[in-house]
């Protein structure tokens, strides 16, 4: 258990309808290690960040969270619906940041951070407050802390979010777009807050569309097309010595978009 | 007009119109907790079961509250249901109302976004926390002002319920106007007492809706 990685897939597939988003998808990563998932948008990278926590449900093969298959249990030879309170369990430790924040617009700065450690952590409100203010100090937000969603700027909603995810002790974080909604000048401070936490040896894997933030934290890049791992490795490899044209033309499109 | 009217039938008017409240209160409640229990079920993957409940919905609202009444409490004894005209009046009114609530109550969980949920779901809360801690407030923002317009023609409906004798505002009205001929001061009465009614319903769903909005003007 203690030495299995992190994160395991073996051979992952996932269809929705007639479309076939994820091709066999073979992918470990260590403890502690920093994975971007980059490439066109329609490629799968979301679905496959989903079903490592199993938002999303995969079709075949094996997604393993340190040594667990997670969503199903196969029970000589045959695969059923993980029971959800195992699911839950499993869940507690990975946490997730998405696109769109995704905060509860009735609830402060505060008590987002404090309604799942009292929901799902069974602590009682006035550990779970405690906690929760320190964790939106950890991320800069303390002097919000009573603030309700709609009142702050999206770089610090975002980072509300990934204080309520922290807040759980997840050893584990999956970051789905973090800075896409953001406005070009709030993408900074959320990217500081990350890259503190790859500094801290948190295991991340990410899906972003910042090559900088990708070339300079992450430990491997993987870059999907068509629902399959195309190119994989350190980033100076994938970036910049890739010999797949598939890589190359994407990377120059990105480029050209952005003037440089 | 004839004011002393008021005098001599306000004791009846009185305990009418509480029979009314009580009516309204119980099968509204009633109503709104078989249709969020419907709208419950319907949400089950378990697709007999969705059309089933669809296909019930489909006959209590596309049926006239007159005849349902009619059917429950003059029918009711056939198939070994035997209650009192109150107890059946507030039974109907909660079956008609429930298909009604049961349609706003899917409409509301259509209404939350699915992000608000998924959060929830990744960081591992059980699916009854996530009901009411997550769903329910998102759906209450967007369904009060219909649970209000249903519980006021809710209130209307309970007219209906005189012609099973059931001791209500307008059975009594009906007895003033028959034993007394006064016909303006029997309708002047009945328009103050119903109006008096669905203000009351009225202020209380703003006040509701005053209320589950009141984060959206916290600073």
């Amino acid at each position: 258990m203690t030495d299995a990685p992190s994160v395991e897939m073996r051979g992952v597939c996932k269809r929705f309808g007639a479309l076939q988003v994820l091709r066999d998808i073979d992918l470990s990563v260590a403890r502690s290690e920093v994975v971007c998932l980059i490439g066109p948008s329609g490629s799968g990278k979301s679905t496959l960040l989903r079903c490592i926590n199993f938002l999303e449900s995969y079709d075949a093969g094996d997604v393993r969270v340190e040594g667990r298959l997670i969503g199903y249990l196969d029970d000589r030879g045959r695969r059923r619906r993980m029971p959800g309170r195992a699911l839950q369990e499993m869940r507690r430790s990975i946490g997730m940041v998405f696109q769109h924040f995704n905060l509860w617009p009735h609830m402060t700065a505060l008590g987002n951070v404090a309604e799942p450690l009292m929901r799902a952590r069974g602590l009682r409100r006035a550990d779970a407050t405690e906690r929760a203010a320190a964790m939106l100090a950890r991320v800069g937000l303390a002097e919000k802390a009573h603030s309700y969603p709609a009142r702050l700027s999206g770089g610090q909603q975002q980072r509300v979010a990934i204080a309520r995810s922290l807040a759980m002790e997840p050893r584990l974080m999956l970051f789905d777009e973090p800075t896409s909604a953001l406005d070009p000048e709030l993408v900074g401070e959320v990217l500081n807050v990350m890259r503190d936490l790859a500094a801290e040896g948190m295991t991340m894997i990410v899906v972003t569309h910042e090559m900088g933030f990708a070339a300079s934290v992450a430990g491997r890049i993987a870059f999907l097309d068509q629902g399959r791992i195309a190119a994989i490795g350190p980033p100076r490899a994938v970036l910049h010595d890739s010999g797949k044209p598939r890589v190359r033309q994407f990377l120059q499109t990105y480029h050209e978009r952005n003037g440089f | 007009m004839d004011f002393s009217l008021y005098l001599r039938y306000g004791p009846s008017l009185a305990t009418g119109f509480g029979v009314t409240l009580l009516c309204w209160f119980a099968g509204a409640a009633l109503g709104m907790i078989i249709g969020f229990i419907l709208a419950l079920l319907r949400r089950l993957p378990v697709p007999p079961l969705a059309w089933l409940l669809r296909g019930l919905i489909e006959v209590v609202r596309g049926t006239p509250f007159l005849i349902q009444l009619y059917l429950l409490y003059d029918g009711g004894p056939s198939f070994g249901l035997r209650l009192g005209a109150t107890q059946a009046g507030i039974l109907a009114l909660g079956i008609y109302g429930s298909a009604y609530f049961a349609e706003i109550f899917r409409a509301g969980f259509a209404a939350v976004p699915a992000g608000q949920v998924e959060a929830a779901q990744s960081l591992g809360m059980p699916a009854f926390a996530i009901l009411r801690r997550v769903r329910l407030p998102a759906m209450a923002v967007a369904i009060v002002p219909a649970l209000t317009n249903m519980l006021i023609i809710l209130s209307k409906e309970t007219v209906v319920l005189s012609v099973i004798t059931v001791p209500e505002l307008m059975y009594r009205m009906q007895s003033m106007a028959a034993e007394t001929f006064a016909t303006f001061e029997t309708i002047l009465a009945m328009a103050l007492l119903y109006w008096l009614m669905v203000e009351i319903v009225a202020r209380l769903g703003r006040a509701a809706e005053w209320r589950v909005t009141a984060y959206m003007r916290a600073a």
